[in-house]
């Protein structure tokens, strides 16, 4: 236990000395760094533009409040697209990412090589958000839904994957070996031994991936790939902000009760 | 259970005469029929109502495929200069962001962990956490930048504001869930607040609050990739005019520079977190 003599009482300390010391020289580096990382956040920043902030903060709510309700009845159609490039995309993420989990699977994984490949795949689709795959897309099929629904596919192809390999590795191998050991060839054994064990795991990751989803196709639209981001825009760029803040309380309420379905959900099947 | 009812069962039976099938995931079999018509009548209506301009799809196809070839010559050298500036931009606004969003989430996830708070700032500080997660960084970033102008500033102000939603969320479930024999045992002892906090609540929240910071850390630097796009600063405004100008060599550099930073910093992470754990 490290003690301390101060005035000749010995005095309990938390850490070894030297310990205590590696831990604040920790900090010291990690300031000095803030510090750095300060300054040259502060060279490139127009200091001018901040002596008015607070007025333009106080403009753009005033101006936000109240919210231009006459085009609510005009926003249900892109609120109808938001939710279908989140589902669709969800949808075919899934679809892609459940094969590519059990090739990620350590216990499951035919070869090496084909794990290290699914492994590689899942890190760029996580490592890439999907407004930047929208971004791309739009240029290559487009400016509209399609673009939205394989950006958000190709974003959820990752996360999906990830947290169903890692449910794969987790499963019970007694199971897998009574299975194995009746004869069944190997989808069978997937079939009937892993399967089951990772249903509810798969069900609660994809409803909770569609909710995630929902939130992030709403913005989709800032860069054209439809829904209602593309409304979103059009009134940013018009500075409506009225009609902006209409956007924000629709996709609040949208989220909200993706968020209550999504718990339900995965409240039941876990 | 009894030998009779044994036999009785109806999936044994159906076993025995090998006939067995798995039991269904959903036991409620209305569930089940109702979510699968569901389903149906869904993919209905999504046919009839999204309209994808199929021909554009079409015309767009060689250049998904010049896009995907510029990934096995990503061209690093032409751009470099610019991807170094943003690249530079994207790392100082992550860190400086973090480092802020944490000490401010610190506070507030102490407010909102409900065992140690009392209810007005309990409330106060869940205010601010739902606040803070609702509306995507993006979104955020947008109002920024109209209040502070174009810059990383504007970037740095967004990405703390998300951090501190996620890191205090997480903080407060943490401490909700602490033990509460050390907490009581440091104030048995006569400890003042911050004592207590610090020799009775901290010890117990450290290991997975220095986790979750580099989870967000990496995260953050996912989102100055993101955000660049309206003006915020960063790697994004790289990416976003490459792109923009169909320069998909340099795109596919960017990305890649995105994904290795992303892969090392996991790497990192684990490695830390066994380290600290």
């Amino acid at each position: 236990m490290p003690v301390k003599t101060i005035n000749n009482i010995p005095v309990w300390q938390r850490r070894e000395p030297l310990k205590q010391r590696l831990i604040w020289f920790g900090y010291f580096l990690a300031l000095m760094l803030f510090l750095l990382c300060w300054k040259i956040i502060s060279d490139n920043t127009i200091w001018e533009f901040l002596t008015d902030a607070h007025i333009q903060a106080a403009s753009l709510i005033g101006r936000m409040i109240p919210p231009d309700w006459s085009i609510t009845g005009a926003l249900l159609l892109p609120l109808w697209d938001t939710l279908n490039i989140a589902t669709v995309g969800t949808a075919l993420g899934v679809v892609i990412a459940f094969p590519l989990a059990f090739l990620a699977a350590r216990n499951t994984s035919p070869h090496p090589s084909l794990r290290a490949f699914a492994l590689a795949v899942i890190v760029s689709s996580r490592s890439i958000n999907a407004l930047i795959w929208a971004i791309l897309l739009v240029t290559i099929v487009g400016p509209g839904l399609l673009a939205g629904m394989i950006a958000i596919a190709l974003r959820s192809i990752g996360f999906v994957g990830k947290l169903l390999y890692e449910a794969i590795e987790e499963i019970h191998p007694t199971p897998v070996e009574a299975v194995t050991s009746t004869g069944a060839g190997r989808m069978q054994v997937l079939a009937y031994s892993v399967m089951p064990q990772i249903m509810p795991a798969f069900a609660g990751i994809t409803v909770y991936r569609w909710d995630i989803n929902i939130r992030e196709s709403t913005v989709l639209g800032l860069v054209g790939a439809g829904g209602i981001g593309l409304q979103m825009n059009a009134a940013i760029n018009n500075l409506a902000w009225g009609q902006v803040a209409t956007v924000f309380v629709l996709i609040f309420g949208t989220v909200i009760l993706s968020e209550w379905v999504s718990a339900k959900v995965r409240h039941a099947v876990i | 259970m009894s030998q009779s009812s044994q036999i009785l069962d109806p999936r044994l039976l159906a076993a025995k005469s090998g006939r067995w099938h798995p039991k269904p995931m959903i036991s409620n079999a209305t569930l089940r029929w109702g979510i699968n018509a569901a389903v149906i009548v869904y993919l209905v209506l999504l046919y009839f109502s999204v309209d994808i301009n199929w021909s554009r799809v079409a015309q767009g196809m060689d250049r998904g495929v010049a896009f995907m070839g510029s990934f096995l010559t990503p061209d690093f050298i032409s751009r470099g200069g610019e991807i170094m500036v943003g690249l530079r931009e994207s790392l100082t606004m992550t860190f400086a962001a973090t480092v802020i969003g944490i000490l401010l989430a610190i506070p507030v996830g102490l407010g909102a962990a409900r065992n140690i708070a009392p209810a007005p700032v309990y409330f106060f500080c869940r205010a601010i956490i739902a606040l803070s997660r609702t509306f995507q960084e993006i979104i955020i970033a947008i109002l920024f930048v109209a209040m502070f102008g174009f810059g990383p500033l504007a970037g740095v102000v967004t990405l703390a504001f998300a951090t501190i939603g996620f890191m205090a969320k997480l903080l407060a479930e943490d401490i909700e869930d602490a033990q509460r024999d050390p907490m009581e045992a440091v104030k048995a002892t006569g400890a003042s607040w911050l004592q207590w906090i610090n020799y009775a609540v901290q010890p117990q929240v450290m290991p997975r609050l220095i986790g979750l910071s580099l989870y967000r850390l990496d995260i953050n630097f996912r989102e100055s990739a993101v955000i660049g796009i309206v003006g915020a600063g960063g790697i994004g405004a790289t990416l976003n005019t490459s792109i923009n100008r169909y320069d998909y060599d340099t795109s596919a550099a960017v990305l890649l520079v995105i994904i290795g930073i992303v892969l090392m910093s996991e790497y990192l992470s684990g490695y830390v977190r066994k380290w600290t754990a």
